[in-house]
């Protein structure tokens, strides 16, 4: 069953076009790895999917679960089951993590016409899903990504998405930042996340992350457009070739 | 005739009253002499430059009230603590309210400042305490202190401790066209004594209401005060709070000031330090809209060495508000090791919305760390889509910003009840429900 489908999709900011018409069908229980190298559009497609309102679609359409919601509010694409694991996440001083994975989880239930989810009930989520991450205690009552370390925003991301179980989850630059122990932590939690009701689609510069999550499908991404896609054994000529393979392939 | 001249002409038939050789009737000739001769501030000096009283001037104002209305208690719960024991020393239009009341005089006092002025066991407390750190220059104080006959008073001996805190409520009840109210409040905090303090304004309907209001503070050697100003009155109700606070050694008294309603409100606050080792904590939060208007006027004298000052005001200013923050850090030669801080931050929530602000320095020792920082922005629009991104609708999100803005100063309010309080007056304000304190 097609989960999200991206036809046609193009995007500019400031005038200036970004995509040039990307084509994606990412299956339940698929994990999609999109990569290619800086300024080809990466980051944009993820933020566009997730709704960022700093980015026009010119054309095409985003398609969750057989419903188009290109016109939907970000937060409306999060009820929907959209989730974007920022590259960079954003610092929150004065909010704690708790307190916002709490307001987040009970926002989208608010949205779905249902209860706030019981005080233990929560807590016992929170408890198993930060276990899960290898998280401490304490950073659970700290300020949301203050002073946190380039591994600990990444891991509290991975962990807001164990907690809002998203359809459709979209990992961008995860692995950027992380140390070797930081990564397999993350990236198990990914992997323990997964199922065949959810879809995966990781956004890399390099090969590394894949070791870890391994995708059904590779694509590339270059100057706005899909240029090629295939198996995982694409992201490792990837990495031997570099992407002036596929550049110099194309012409 | 306008409100000067009422006022003069009312002072006149005020001291007809009084003995005419009592030295608070002296007190009282020179203060509105001083009242007379520089009436009301104007935009013209520099300490009222951003802050206009003219329009709210124009009302016509009953200077003297005529009768105490009645209130229920259950109409006016909410302005209190309720879910904690506390004094409540409770005015209606200028009036004490004995049945809102609770008073005490067992170890501590927790009464009415008209005793201190006309009852003859209170005359050393007069003399020593009563107008001795209240300038006898500003206008406004010397208007309050030419009529001030009720509020507060508070006296809390050497080495008690206040069992409860003491609430002060001043309700206006519209039973007048338009009501112009001069508090005056008295605290002295012995050595090692220690109090909290809520004060309040509120009125009950839209008519016009102007109140002046005067509070002296007193802390004496290692007392510790925390006083909590919340200023969450209509929008036809304008106050101008003028506090002085003089601290002897190692005392801490600190003062909140949560400012989310009223028309115009202005805040002089200043402290004067007489001891060494002195903690001072001056803190802020403002969320305003509409055209309201707040206008923090800080001033901390530090004339002794090793004392330390803290401010931290947080303005969030929506539609055409304005707010100002003039905070002034006086240091003075004697006062070296001087610890002196002073941060104002800012977001404006509209185009049309205005802070001015400006932090004042003058040291004069040679072996001090002052510092200050301000800022003006507007909320993050990153944070909001990250926030979004997680499911938060952009209200609740723009709202957790704020939150999250003032937290610092939230964080210390050291009465939880209160602290809650002020947690749901913000949810309230922003029109959401977090679910949660912070």
């Amino acid at each position: 069953m097609t989960m999200l489908s991206i036809k046609n999709l193009h995007a500019s900011v400031e005038d200036k076009e970004i995509l040039k018409g990307i084509d994606l069908e990412v299956k339940a229980g698929e994990v999609h790895a999109i990569m290619g190298p800086n300024g080809a559009g990466k980051s944009t497609l993820s933020s566009i999917i997730a709704g960022n309102e700093n980015y026009e679609v010119t054309e095409g359409e985003i398609i969750l679960d057989g419903e188009d919601i290109s016109e939907l509010a970000p937060e409306e694409r999060a009820h929907k089951g959209i989730f974007l694991s920022f590259q960079y996440p954003v610092e929150i001083p004065g909010v704690s993590v708790t307190n916002f994975i709490k307001t987040a989880i009970n926002e989208g239930r608010k949205a779905k016409g249902l209860e706030e989810m019981p005080a233990n009930e929560m807590l016992k989520k929170i408890r198993e899903k930060s276990e899960l991450l290898e998280m401490d205690k304490k950073f659970l009552s700290r300020s949301l990504n203050e002073g946190f370390s380039g591994g600990e925003k990444k891991r509290n991301e991975i962990f807001q998405m164990a907690m809002l179980e998203p359809k459709v989850a979209i990992l961008d630059e995860t692995d950027s930042g992380l140390d070797i122990d930081a990564l397999r932590i993350v990236a198990n939690g990914v992997n323990k996340l997964k199922s065949p009701e959810n879809a995966v689609v990781v956004i890399t510069h390099y090969q590394r992350l894949l070791d870890y999550i391994v995708p059904d499908f590779v694509h590339v991404l270059m100057d706005g457009k899909i240029v090629k896609s295939g198996t995982k054994e694409l992201a490792l000529e990837l990495e031997e070739k570099g992407y002036d393979w596929i550049k110099n392939e194309l012409v | 005739m306008d409100l000067k001249e009422k006022l003069l002409s009312s002072y006149l038939a005020f001291e007809e009253k009084f003995d005419d050789h009592s030295s608070l009737h002296d007190i009282r000739n020179h203060a509105i002499k001083n009242f007379e001769a520089k009436g009301f501030p104007s935009k013209k000096e520099e300490a009222w430059k951003y802050t206009s009283l003219n329009a709210v001037l124009k009302n016509d104002y009953s200077v003297f009230p005529k009768s105490e209305s009645a209130i229920e208690f259950k109409d006016v719960k909410k302005y209190f603590l309720h879910d904690i024991d506390t004094y409540k020393l409770v005015f209606i239009d200028g009036k004490f309210s004995s049945f809102l009341s609770q008073t005490t005089h067992d170890g501590i006092d927790v009464c009415l400042l008209s005793s201190v002025l006309n009852k003859p066991k209170y005359k050393l407390i007069l003399d020593t305490y009563f107008n001795q750190i209240a300038s006898k220059e500003e206008s406004l104080t010397t208007l309050n202190t030419a009529f001030a006959q009720e509020g507060a008073f508070i006296n809390i001996p050497k080495g008690k401790i206040a069992d409860k805190p003491v609430e002060i409520v001043h309700f206006s009840t519209g039973s007048e066209v338009a009501i112009m109210l001069q508090p005056r409040n008295l605290v002295i905090v012995g050595e090692n004594a220690h109090v909290q303090i809520i004060e309040r304004h509120q009125s009950l309907n839209e008519n016009p209401v102007l109140t002046n209001s005067v509070t002296e503070v007193f802390a004496q050697k290692r007392a510790i005060c925390d006083y909590y100003k919340l200023q969450n009155d209509v929008e036809t109700a304008s106050l101008i709070d003028n506090t002085y606070i003089a601290q002897k050694q190692e005392s801490r008294v600190s003062v909140h000031t949560f400012s989310f309603g009223g028309n115009i409100t202005r805040n002089n606050l200043n402290f004067y330090h007489q001891g060494e080792r002195i903690d001072s904590t001056l803190k802020g939060i403002t969320i305003i809209g509409n055209k309201q208007h707040v206008d923090h006027y800080t001033l901390v004298q530090h004339a002794q060495p090793n004392c330390e000052s803290h401010q931290n005001y947080k303005g969030i200013f929506g539609d055409s508000a304005t707010g100002v923050f003039n905070g002034k850090i006086y240091v003075e030669k004697e006062a070296q090791k001087t610890d002196a801080f002073q941060q104002n931050n800012n977001i404006l929530l509209s185009d049309k919305a205005t802070i001015n602000a400006k932090p004042q320095l003058e040291i004069f020792a040679d072996d001090v760390k002052c510092s200050h920082g301000c800022t003006i922005g507007q909320l993050d629009e990153s944070a909001m889509f990250y926030m979004q991104q997680r499911g938060i609708p952009k209200k609740e999100a723009r709202a957790l910003l704020m939150y999250a803005f003032s937290n610092e100063v939230i964080e210390s309010i050291k009465l939880p009840e209160l602290k809650h309080r002020i947690t749901k007056i913000i949810a309230n304000k922003l029109g959401v429900n977090l679910g949660f304190d912070l």
